[in-house]
């Protein structure tokens, strides 16, 4: 007999959904203050270093939006697909492709440009992320080949191919050695919203994102689909649901939505292509999607929180020389302390010895 | 004559490439075995591969650093097992929790240690074997890792279909819950098999920063941990099928290199595609046959476990 055990609740603790993610930030903080004090430095210094300093002001806000806009775009598409039991776990090499794609038509129009280049870019970096999430799409229902391996794999691929562009096709011809682009003419370039910070029109693409998420999932035929096909299959089956099609859906809408990402990032903050695009936007992601409880409000939140993490960790590495490292580490876990806390939501805990069976 | 002289290193080079692989590829069968779908493999081998390299430069001794890789990788496995074995955690998604905190970890471990050159591993060197043309070089003059890895399979083969806790440790990926009934300890059972895949992670980086590309680079086992993972399903969870498929991903990393050593004008960076390639055209050459799949995947792989429940 164990001291402590999980007993079964009858229901799941709608409370508990909204509490654990709480409890993991909690918990992450404190593992921070533990991690910081070991490190040998000041935890309560170092934590405001971290997760305080860097928005106490108008730019540190505006990079929180600029950060929170990739992930929340990437997030929403993930967590679409989550729900239906699809693990894209491509969103970073989604994000690229649109990058790829969306800025190559800059640098194809580039000094002929127009008021039509960014909606195409637009266009242009959804197409070319949904074509990179087609590919495991199609592998897995033609082949049965599993989404979560094919997707990554595909990350690294873009990740190469990427590279090769902007040592070869895609180095700007006036440059130097340097692997990098022109950079983008005004056409190409995303609008900035907020004078005096780096927000620009992606910010309202990744909240249109959210609300047409929650639009699909909350008010649609092929959300109720996706919602029944991630619990229970074999029912979506009896039900005569097309299983095929939201694999396709789902994985064709997430890429796109990274590469709209993808798209957004060389065509606002970086402004040109280079071969660092991302730190890691679509692996975190995911863990956005499951802080945001796969919902697109929680995921708005949850991105919020996570930008807060990059930026923090640059913040803390020019303050106090803290590793830049720390960021992954919080990501990592903070989601490990989500994970474990939701067994809350289906679990009760008890101590002591088992009682009398009611 | 010219090509006969290449043939020797190239496999020798094949076999070391594909030696990472087949420490983390065949840990990781064991965990699948046993029912559990860990996908944190990449994260364990990074962690493994930074503490053995930090252990063996601040105490100069390989087997130590061997050793507390092997120990590093087991404990950072503890975390997965806890989440998903005893908090019932979803496998999927605490394994890419596992990678994302491997990552980061390992860079921070890893700071003080970027750019220390380490000299790697001995050479065997048996008179008369070691000297023969073409193989000798391949088959008898590389590291003892290399060998323990190979060593590794046969036992892992006994392990699972010759004795009495590897007929358990099948039954549990089989029917967990029949093997309950039976009083197997469920839980147990899978908990040390997964602190077994992570040590065998934990050889497979550390093999990589001691030995193989004897330094400490972020996040340098670049996806081997996922392609030891598509290795498993490729082997049909079986042990020396598994060897197969490393030889044969340790034969694309080597052949990339040669190409461009034999000056053919292709980027480099398309040529390091190849094993990513070929491993997707792997896994679907090998899925396609879905009964094939189901006949030989555990049948609780990924399913949750909860006694009382």
């Amino acid at each position: 007999m164990s001291l402590i055990r999980l007993e079964p609740r009858g229901q799941a603790s709608k409370t508990m959904v909204y509490v654990t993610p709480l409890l993991a930030v909690a918990l992450t903080l404190l593992s921070g203050f533990i991690l910081f004090m070991a490190m040998g430095f000041d935890p309560l210094k170092a934590l405001y270093s971290f997760f305080v300093a860097p928005v106490t002001s108008v730019r540190g806000v505006g990079e929180l939006v600029v950060k929170a806009t990739p992930l929340t775009l990437c997030a929403v598409g993930l967590a679409i697909g989550f729900r239906a039991n699809v693990w894209n776990i491509g969103a970073e090499g989604q994000l690229t492709l649109g990058a790829i794609a969306g800025g190559g038509l800059a640098l194809a129009f580039y000094g002929e440009g127009g008021w039509w280049l960014l909606p195409l870019m637009v266009i242009g970096g959804a197409i070319g992320g949904a074509a990179w999430a087609a590919v495991p799409a199609f592998l897995r229902l033609r082949f049965n080949a599993s989404e979560i391996l094919t997707s990554l794999m595909l990350n690294y691929v873009a990740l190469l191919l990427l590279s090769y562009l902007v040592h070869g096709p895609y180095r700007d011809p006036d440059g130097f050695a340097f692997p990098e682009s022109r950079l983008f003419e005004a056409d190409a370039t995303l609008p900035i919203l907020w004078a005096g910070t780096r927000v620009h029109l992606g910010a309202l693409f990744a909240l249109a994102a959210v609300a047409g998420g929650w639009l699909l999932i909350a008010r649609t035929f092929i959300g109720f689909q996706i919602k029944v096909i991630g619990l229970t299959p074999a029912a979506a089956g009896y039900a005569g649901f097309d299983q095929k099609r939201i694999v396709w859906l789902t994985l064709l809408l997430s890429g796109a939505l990274a590469g709209i990402a993808g798209m957004g990032e060389v065509a606002g903050p970086i402004g040109q292509i280079t071969a660092s695009i991302s730190p890691g936007y679509g692996y975190t992601a995911i863990i956005v999607a499951f802080l945001g409880r796969l919902h697109p409000v929680g995921i708005l939140l949850a991105a919020l929180l996570m930008a807060l993490s990059f930026i923090g960790g640059e913040a803390a590495q020019i303050a106090m020389g803290l590793p830049k490292a720390i960021t992954g580490v919080f990501q990592g876990m903070l989601l490990f302390f989500l994970l474990a806390s939701d067994v809350l939501i289906r679990y009760r805990v008890r101590f002591g010895a088992r009682r009398a069976a009611a | 004559m010219n090509d006969l002289a290449l043939i020797g290193p190239i496999l020798a080079a094949m076999f070391a490439a594909a030696t990472p692989l087949l420490f983390a590829a065949l840990g990781e069968l064991v965990v699948e075995k046993s029912g559990v779908l860990n996908l944190g493999v990449e994260g364990m081998m990074l962690v493994g591969a930074v503490c053995g390299f930090a252990v063996t430069v601040r105490t100069g001794s390989p087997i130590t650093g061997f050793v507390v890789a092997a120990l590093a990788g087991a404990a950072t496995a503890s975390l997965f097992a806890v989440l998903t074995l005893f908090l019932l955690a979803n496998q999927v998604a605490t394994g890419l929790a596992l990678t994302l905190f491997g990552v980061g970890l390992s860079a921070l471990i890893g700071q003080g240690f970027v750019g220390i050159p380490l000299e790697g591993l001995p050479k065997l060197h048996i008179p008369g074997l070691t000297d023969l043309p073409v193989v000798g070089q391949a088959l008898f003059g590389q590291d003892i890792m290399v060998y323990l890895a190979v060593a590794a399979v046969p036992l892992v083969h006994l392990f699972l279909y010759r004795t009495r806790a590897g007929l358990v440790l099948r039954a549990v990926g089989e029917n967990h819950t029949a093997a309950h009934a039976l009083g197997y300890k469920v839980l147990r059972i899978r908990f040390f098999a997964v602190l077994f895949g992570g040590a065998m992670a934990g050889l497979g980086g550390a093999f990589l920063s001691m030995d193989y590309t004897p330094m400490w680079a972020e996040n340098m086992t670049s996806g081997r941990g996922w392609i030891a993972l598509a290795l498993v399903v490729f082997a049909t969870w079986k042990p020396v099928r598994a060897m197969l498929g490393a030889w044969l991903f340790g034969g694309v990393t080597i052949l990339q290199l040669h190409v461009q050593g034999l000056g053919i004008d292709v980027p480099s960076q398309l040529l390091s595609m190849l094993p990513y390639l070929a491993t997707v055209l792997v896994l679907v050459l090998i899925s396609r046959d879905v009964a094939r799949i189901r006949l030989n995947a555990p049948a609780c792989l990924g399913k949750l476990f909860h006694p009382d429940a």
